[in-house]
C-alpha cells in the first residue's frame, strides 16, 4: 500500500465526517444524535465531526422510517456522497420501520432504499448505543482495511 | 412574474440550517427576503390512520411517537381524551406524576431550544453549554420513567410508574443545579452583546398579526398574548398549583427567548410544588378495553404551544378517528410574516425561534397554489380512476367484470 493511501485511510478512520439526515423520524433519535455529539457524551473525541453537506461526509447517519416523500431525496443525498461511504441506521424505525411499519406513507427501513453498514436499535437509540455503534463500525473498517491491504 | 433581480432560493429538505426535513422557497432581492413559502409533508408517516388500526392502549405508544421532543404532551393529550370519553377519573397521584413529567419535559425542551438558537446564530458554545446542562434533566427523566425520550409513562387510566421518596430527593437536587444554570443563561441573554445584536428586532410579529395568524405558545406569548392552556383550561394537577403565565411585548426573537427562559424558572417552581404536594394513593384505575361511543377534544400546553387532540370512538376497542393539531402547525404560518424584509442570514434563527417541530406538524399534505387558488389535493375519485388505469396497464381489466357484477346486483 502506497504512502498516500495509507495516510488517506488513517485519516478516514481517525476522523470520520458524518452527515445527519432525518428521513421521517419522530425527532427523538435526532436529538439523541446531537446529544451524543455534545459534551457529556462527546462523540468528537473519536474524531467524528458533524458536517452540513453530503459532499463532505463519509458516514450518513439516518434516523426514522423512510417516508414516501423523502425516499427520492434520500437516494439523491446518498448519491452525492463521495466513495467510500457508509450508512448507519439509528433507531428501530431506521432499522426496520419500527412502530410505523405498515403506515401508508412509510416505505420501510433505510435498507429498503439504500444499503446500510451498521444498525443501532433502540427507540430512541441512546447516545451510548450510538457511540458504541459508531466505534464498532470504525473497528470493522479498520480490520477490513488491514485484510484488503488498504484497497477499497 | 418575478421582476428582474429576484432570485428564488430553495432551502431544504436537507439543509445545514434546518434540523428536520422541510423545505422553504425564499424569494430574494439582493440579501433581502421578499417572499417565502413553506412546504411540509416530508415527515408525514400516517400516524392518525395507523391509530385507527390499533387498540387504544397501543395507540398511546404510537401517539407518543408523533414527536420525540414533546412525546409526553401528545400522549397525555390523547389519554386525557380517551379517559374523558370513558368517563373515568384518574387518581390524584397519577395527575401529579403526569404534571411532574410534563414540567421536566418542558425544561428539557426549552434548554434544547436555547442551545439550538445559539447554534443558529453561530454561537455554538451556548449549544454545548445548554446541552451539557440538559443532560441533568435527561438523566432525571430516565430514572423516573425508564427512558430518556418517549417515556411511556402514560397509560389509559393513570401512569405506569410511581415516584419513590429517594427519587423525589434526586429531583429536588437536580432542579437546584438547573435553576442555578438557568439564572446564568438569563444573565447571559440579557447582557451579552452578541446575543442581543442577533436577537433584538429580528423576526418581528406584531400583536395583531400574532392574533390573526393564530400564534400559540411562546411565539404568541412573546407578542403579548398571555394565553396558556395550563391556566385557561387546567388539566392534570395544574388547577391546584400556583404559577405565572410569562408574556412580554417585545414581539421579536429576543422576546421569545425571554419567555422561554422565564418559563424555565416557573417550571422549576412547579416541579418543587408537585414534589411537596403529591398525595399518596394508587396510580392507576381500571379502564374497560372497549371505550363507549363519543367524541372529545382535549387540550394540552406543550412546550411549543397548545396541542389539540380530537378522539372519536364508536364503542369498540379501536378509535374511530384521531386527529392531532400540533402547536407548530399554528405557528408556522407566522414565519412568512416574520421573514418579510429580513436578511437571508436571519432566516435560520427566525425559523428556529418558533421552535418548529415538523414531525408533529406533518399530519396531512394539502397544498394550495395562492396564485391560481387551485388545490392539488388528490380526491378519492382520482385515486380510484388512477388505480383502474394502472391495473389496465398491467393487463388486468375489471371493466367487463364490473359490468357483470353491477348487472347481477341490479337483478
Ligand atoms: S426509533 Fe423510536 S425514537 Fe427513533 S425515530 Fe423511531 S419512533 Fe422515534
Amino acid at each position: 500500500m502506497g504512502m498516500i493511501s495509507k495516510i488517506i485511510n488513517w485519516s478516514r478512520l481517525k476522523s470520520p465526517w458524518v452527515l445527519h439526515f432525518n428521513t421521517g423520524a419522530c425527532n427523538a433519535c435526532d436529538i439523541e444524535i446531537i446529544a451524543a455529539l455534545t459534551p457529556s457524551y462527546d462523540l468528537e473525541r473519536f474524531g467524528v465531526v458533524l458536517k452540513a453537506t453530503p459532499r463532505h461526509a463519509d458516514v450518513l447517519l439516518c434516523s426514522g422510517p423512510v417516508t414516501k416523500q423523502i425516499e427520492s431525496r434520500l437516494v439523491r443525498i446518498y448519491e452525492q456522497m463521495p466513495e467510500p461511504k457508509f450508512v448507519v441506521a439509528i433507531g428501530s424505525c431506521a432499522c426496520s420501520g419500527g412502530v410505523f411499519n405498515g403506515c401508508y406513507n412509510v416505505a420501510g427501513g433505510i435498507n429498503s432504499v439504500i444499503p446500510v453498514s451498521a444498525y443501532i436499535p433502540g427507540c430512541p437509540a441512546s447516545p451510548k448505543a450510538i457511540i458504541d455503534g459508531v466505534v464498532k463500525l470504525l473497528r470493522s473498517l479498520e480490520t477490513k482495511e488491514r485484510k484488503s491491504g488498504g484497497k477499497k | 412574474m418575478h421582476k428582474y433581480g429576484d432570485v428564488i432560493v430553495p432551502i431544504g429538505p436537507q439543509h445545514p440550517a434546518l434540523k428536520e426535513p422541510e423545505s422553504f422557497l425564499i424569494t430574494l432581492r439582493g440579501e433581502k427576503i421578499t417572499a417565502s413559502s413553506v412546504r411540509l409533508g416530508y415527515n408525514h408517516r400516517g400516524i392518525e390512520k395507523a391509530c385507527e388500526e390499533r387498540t387504544y392502549t397501543q395507540g398511546v405508544y404510537l401517539i407518543e411517537r408523533v414527536c420525540g421532543i414533546c412525546s409526553h404532551s401528545h400522549s397525555t393529550a390523547f389519554v386525557q381524551a380517551v379517559e374523558e370519553i370513558a368517563g373515568v377519573e384518574i387518581p390524584a397521584r397519577a395527575k401529579y406524576i403526569r404534571t411532574l413529567i410534563a414540567e421536566l419535559e418542558r425544561i428539557h425542551s426549552h434548554l434544547l431550544w436555547l442551545g439550538v438558537a445559539g447554534h443558529e446564530i453561530g454561537f455554538d458554545t451556548l449549544l454545548m453549554y445548554t446541552w451539557r446542562d440538559r443532560e441533568v434533566v435527561m438523566d432525571l427523566l430516565a430514572k423516573l420513567t425508564g427512558n430518556r425520550v418517549n417515556y411511556g409513562i402514560n397509560t389509559i387510566g393513570g401512569v405506569r410508574r410511581d415516584v419513590s421518596v429517594k427519587q423525589k430527593e434526586e429531583v429536588l437536587k437536580a432542579i437546584d443545579t438547573l435553576e442555578k444554570q438557568t439564572k446564568y443563561y438569563i444573565d447571559l441573554a440579557t447582557k451579552e452583546t452578541t446575543l442581543l445584536k442577533r436577537l433584538q428586532g429580528v423576526g418581528v410579529l406584531s400583536h395583531e398579526d400574532a392574533i390573526s395568524l393564530g400564534a400559540v405558545g411562546p411565539t404568541g406569548r412573546a407578542s403579548g398574548i398571555a394565553r396558556d392552556t395550563r391556566k385557561d383550561d387546567p388539566y392534570a394537577a395544574y388547577g391546584e398549583l400556583d404559577f405565572k403565565v410569562i408574556s412580554v411585548d417585545n414581539c421579536d426573537v429576543y422576546g421569545r427567548t425571554l419567555v422561554r427562559l422565564g418559563e424555565l424558572i416557573e417550571s422549576f417552581s412547579l416541579v418543587r410544588q408537585v414534589i411537596a404536594k403529591i398525595p399518596d394513593g394508587p396510580i392507576t384505575v381500571r379502564v374497560p378495553r372497549k371505550i363507549p361511543a363519543g367524541e372529545v377534544l382535549s387540550r394540552y400546553e406543550a412546550p411549543r404551544g397548545e396541542d389539540v387532540h380530537y378522539v372519536r370512538s364508536n364503542g369498540t376497542e379501536k378509535p374511530d378517528r384521531v386527529k392531532v393539531r400540533a402547536p407548530t402547525l399554528a405557528n408556522v404560518q407566522s414565519v412568512s410574516k416574520m421573514l418579510e424584509d429580513r436578511y437571508l442570514a436571519d432566516m435560520p434563527i427566525v425559523i428556529a425561534a418558533i421552535d418548529p417541530c415538523f414531525s408533529c406538524t406533518d399530519r396531512l399534505i394539502a397544498l394550495r397554489d395562492t396564485q391560481t387558488k387551485k388545490s392539488n389535493t388528490v380526491i378519492w375519485e382520482t385515486i380510484r380512476l388512477k388505480g383502474i388505469e394502472w391495473y389496465k396497464q398491467q393487463g388486468v381489466d375489471f371493466t367487463a367484470l364490473n359490468k357483470k357484477l353491477s348487472k347481477k346486483l341490479h337483478l
